[in-house]
């Protein structure tokens, strides 16, 4: 914009909000997507111990009883279901998401946003039913 | 059935005052009013000097968007009668410069609008005489839904990437790019990709997801933006694997 | 002051302001082009249009068939050169708009779809669902983009036209952001602003339809023509004037009173038949279904509702699938704004204003009377819609004479020498008359929104569907009263910031020049002629009127009539058959 107003003794001057630092905490689907994404840590955290486990066990029996032992502490716990539940939070939200990025024609038609999420259910499903066969049946 | 309804409407006179304040005007109740003939009542009847952007009352000009108790709503398809018994706050668009009361800035957004180069890219134009391009219903349907937007500017106030960052090209203007991009016509994908898959591009948006919710005609922007990432991932990987492929 | 200049300046950015400001473009690309437009183009009028666009392309149409339905439905007012330029450019124009990539609905194989229409005998509608207008506007939007010697002025409100020497030379602005004013300056300008139907109460038409061109050019000392013809849409919902689209009954809509019977079979417009009949019932042409509303309203058979008496649209028969793909936003607009279900239920609907046939006269160039101005769209006047516009004519019009005026603006602008600067001094003056009428005026006591629905209460008394001399005189003395009254208006915002109460204060100064120019064309014009009823002659008399009607303003402010003939080439006057 040119800035000569002679025209004008004012020269305009618009208001800019500044947006809050807490603006997720402002409104619940803002919030919901904080929580989404803060999930992401807990998903990480999941990787890190499944390494950790791996490690152990390559060690021998006894660094596999001591990780062992700190699982069965109130703190690790605590933790691991705290992180059961974003990661179980984070894959819903992610599977319900699955539809806007990859939406499917078939004949010329968009199929139903649910068609597109439940193949990724179903695999979920399926895939921890054999991990518990092993783990339980095993 | 009340009789009256209250309205809390930012005022904003930038010749007079440093930042905004609310003023409380009380207006008739009409069942079949909505918050833009609220305002109309106001400034016909009760203050004159209110301003803000209408025309169509039809939910197509794109004019109306404000903020109704917080949410970015199309004011001449926002009824009245969802928000008894009052009172109703009504403010400018969210993370848009306010230049005067309910009116806000928007060169910005028009400039964006232009960056994504939203019209048909040809390597060859076919002539006239030669008739239409064919286009089938089903090759028309793949990028109608894009082609659906009123530039509202109602998703950029959704939106908390761009009220963070007003580099951020944003849904309405990538939804668009989007438009062209899917229809079967247009020959353009590549020379827009370079420029969306830019940090202000595509990869700016979080996937909040608000921006479909906002969104007044079901355009999607946020669908549009994953399904463009995806594609442009795939293209990075197409030139990782097979840097002798494809430019 | 600011001061700029162009080569060819746009008054309004809609579909006719884009449409030229790229035909002036592709004509002479070094050209400088303004779009000077009181909102930012997208947010024009023409993106409210819902049915269509005719332009023949099906190989069982013709030129001549378009040509005689656009002749017989305006009544023979159509100026047939005009008609036959028309139809034939049309086709051109409506593929190039494709090309640009307007989603124009498609047959199964990928061609264009044709629907049918009011008053044509053939399917020739080109239609993009039923947000035609929408789509054609964004499409010449984002094409014109493309263009960098477009320069556009969005939100910047014209208040005066600049004339010295006999031709126009720009224009006067306000720059609605920072009230700042600015000259203008150009070889040539083209009027693209759209019409008036704000100067009546009920209508289809957008809030910043004020006849703003019409007053503009008016006040220049150029003539409006016909300006007594006033199409009324014979579907509109009440309270609120939205449109529903003439599609709906292409589609196969029933007009119902509240006897549930197709009251048009009263009204020689054939019989009804379960399926549309092309120039038929429900088909017919939009004057005349608007007439048969009163007289079915007269007879007590229409539904009286709050907002009025209405009679019903009944598509529901059509099934929910027809509706939600070639009806959608019908739909959308019954749910949003009327709270029904046309799927389910009867739509309300009654005639509201909707389009001026007449307007700035123009020859077939879109030339003015005076030099170095054009007008294009519902602005102008050609005329090609004569006494009625069919449906699907007007968007078309806008892209054929848009481009028409696009063209003979750049061959003018190539050879015309820079603007003089006499017109400085005239620009000055319009920013003190600015000034002194409104921004420092403190002693108003009349309201703008009171005279405003006075003049439109006025006008609808008197210049409404059905039309007395007794009625239309004692209209004229009302908007002179009100113009008086206008002198002494109320002005509270002395701001400078997007004064909107500055905006609605110069808009209602033109519509009351524009109402008085309906009502004294329309008291001259002693006929009835397609949307120009008067009871007290209730026929056609071509003897005497098979002519345009020309208003020029006088110095005092009163205004004189003229008339000019109707070019008649292949198609003499005849009887206007429908449901035959």
């Amino acid at each position: 914009m040119k800035e000569t107003h002679n025209y004008t003794l004012y020269h305009p001057k618009w208001y800019r909000e500044r947006v809050s630092t807490y603006w997720w905490a402002r409104q619940w689907s803002y919030f919901r997507f904080i929580l989404r994404e803060l999930s992401s840590i807990f998903v990480a955290y999941f990787v890190v111990l499944i390494l950790f486990l791996l490690h152990a066990l390559s060690q021998g029996p006894e660094s596999y009883a001591a990780i062992q032992e700190w699982l069965r502490t109130p703190f690790a716990i605590t933790l691991n279901f705290i992180s059961l539940l974003f990661t179980l939070f984070h894959t819903i939200t992610w599977f319900n998401l699955t539809p806007r990025a990859m939406p499917v024609r078939i004949g010329g038609k968009r199929l139903p946003d649910w068609m597109i999420a439940a193949p990724n259910y179903v695999a979920w499903v399926v895939i921890s039913a054999i991990v518990a066969w092993f783990v339980i049946g095993g | 059935m009340i009789d009256t309804i209250t309205l809390e409407v930012a005022r904003y006179r930038p010749e007079q005052e440093t930042e905004p304040t609310f003023e409380r005007f009380e207006v008739p109740f009409n069942k079949d009013w909505v918050v833009l003939d609220a305002l109309n009542y106001i400034k016909d009847r009760l203050d004159g000097s209110l301003s803000y952007r209408w025309s169509c009352r039809m939910g197509v000009c794109g004019s109306c968007g404000m903020m109704v108790n917080g949410e970015p709503k199309l004011t001449c398809a926002t009824f009245l009668s969802k928000y008894v018994p009052g009172p109703i706050r009504v403010e400018p668009l969210r993370y848009f410069p306010v230049v005067r009361d309910l009116a806000v800035e928007m060169t910005d957004f028009m400039d964006k609008l232009k960056s994504v180069k939203p019209w048909i890219i040809r390597q060859e134009e076919r002539p006239l005489s030669e008739g239409e391009y064919l286009q089938t219903p089903v090759q028309l349907d793949n990028y109608k839904q894009f082609s659906m937007c009123i530039n509202c500017m109602i998703c950029y106030a959704a939106c908390p990437v761009y009220g963070l960052d007003h580099h951020f090209i944003g849904p309405a203007a990538l939804a668009l790019a989007q438009r062209y991009n899917m229809d079967s016509r247009d020959q353009g994908t590549d020379e827009r990709l370079d420029l969306l898959s830019q940090h202000e591009g595509i990869w700016g948006c979080t996937f909040v997801g608000e921006c479909t919710k906002a969104c007044p005609k079901n355009v999607d922007p946020a669908g549009a933006i994953q399904q463009y990432k995806l594609k442009a991932a795939t293209e990075w990987f197409k030139s990782f694997l097979m840097p002798w492929g494809r430019k | 002051m600011d001061i700029s200049s162009h080569d060819v300046l746009l008054v309004g950015g809609g579909g006719a302001g884009l449409r030229a400001a790229i035909a002036v473009s592709e004509t002479n690309p070094k050209l400088k082009v303004a779009v000077v437009s009181k909102v930012y183009p997208m947010r024009s009028h023409t993106v409210s249009a819902e049915g269509g666009a005719a332009a023949v392309i099906k190989s069982n149409d013709s030129l001549d068939e378009h040509a005689y339905d656009t002749v017989s439905g305006g009544d023979w007012m159509s100026d047939q050169d005009a008609v036959e330029a028309f139809v034939k450019e049309a086709p051109e124009e409506m593929l190039r708009l494709e090309h640009w990539g307007c989603p124009w609905s498609r047959e199964p194989d990928g061609h264009i779809a044709v629907r049918p229409f009011g008053g044509m005998k053939k399917e020739r509608t080109w239609f993009a669902a039923d947000k035609t207008g929408f789509h054609m506007l964004h499409t010449l939007f984002q094409t014109s983009l493309k263009y960098n010697a477009i320069t556009r002025y969005d939100e910047f409100f014209v208040t005066k036209l600049l004339v010295d020497g006999g031709r126009v030379q720009g224009v006067v602005a306000i720059e609605l952001m920072s009230g700042k004013i600015h000259a203008i300056l150009a070889k040539a300008v083209i009027l693209c602003t759209g019409g008036c139907g704000r100067v009546f109460p009920f209508t289809t038409n957008a809030n910043i339809k004020n006849g703003d061109g019409m007053a503009l050019a008016y006040r220049a000392g150029v003539p409006l023509k016909d300006m007594e013809f006033v199409q009324y849409h014979p579907t509109g919902l009440p309270f609120t004037g939205i449109l529903i689209t003439e599609a709906a009954r292409s589609e196969g809509g029933y007009l119902l009173n509240k006897d549930g019977y197709r009251y048009l079979q009263d009204y020689n417009l054939g019989t009804p038949q379960p399926k549309p009949v092309l120039r038929s019932m429900e088909l017919g042409p939009r004057d005349r279904l608007s007439q048969a509303f009163v007289k079915e309203m007269e007879k007590g058979r229409t539904i009286d509702t709050p907002y009025g008496p209405v009679v019903h649209l009944d598509i529901r028969h059509l099934g929910e699938k027809i509706i939600n793909t070639k009806l959608p936003f019908v739909r959308e607009l019954c749910l949003k704004y009327q709270n029904i279900d046309p799927i389910k239920e009867m739509i309300p609907v009654r005639p509201v204003v909707h389009y001026m046939m007449g307007g700035v006269h123009t020859d077939l160039n879109a030339a003015t009377a005076l030099t170095g101005l054009y007008a294009a769209g519902e602005v102008a006047c050609v005329s090609i819609n004569g006494a009625n516009r069919l449906g699907s004519n007007s968007l078309t019009e806008l892209l054929v004479f848009g481009a028409r005026a696009g063209k003979a603006a750049a061959a003018f602008a190539s050879e015309t020498a820079e603007p003089g600067s006499h017109v400085v001094a005239q620009a000055m003056d319009e920013q003190r008359r600015l000034e002194r009428q409104f921004l420092s005026k403190t002693d108003g006591r009349e309201s703008i929104a009171t005279i405003r629905e006075e003049m439109q209460a006025t006008i609808e008394k008197g210049a409404g569907i059905y039309r007395t001399g007794d009625l239309l005189a004692q209209a004229a003395q009302n908007l002179r009263r009100l113009q008086e009254r206008f002198q002494n208006v109320a002005i509270t915002d002395h701001s400078y910031t997007f004064n909107t109460e500055l905006t609605a204060v110069l808009e209602l100064a033109f519509m009351l020049d524009v109402a008085e120019t309906i009502v004294q064309s329309a008291l001259q014009r002693s006929e009835s002629r397609g949307a120009h009823q008067r009871t007290d002659f209730p026929k056609r008399d071509d003897e005497k009127y098979l002519a345009h009607s020309l208003i020029y303003r006088n110095e005092d402010g009163s205004s004189r009539l003229e008339y000019l003939p109707v070019t008649i080439t292949r198609w003499p006057p005849a009887e206007r058959v429908y449901g035959k």
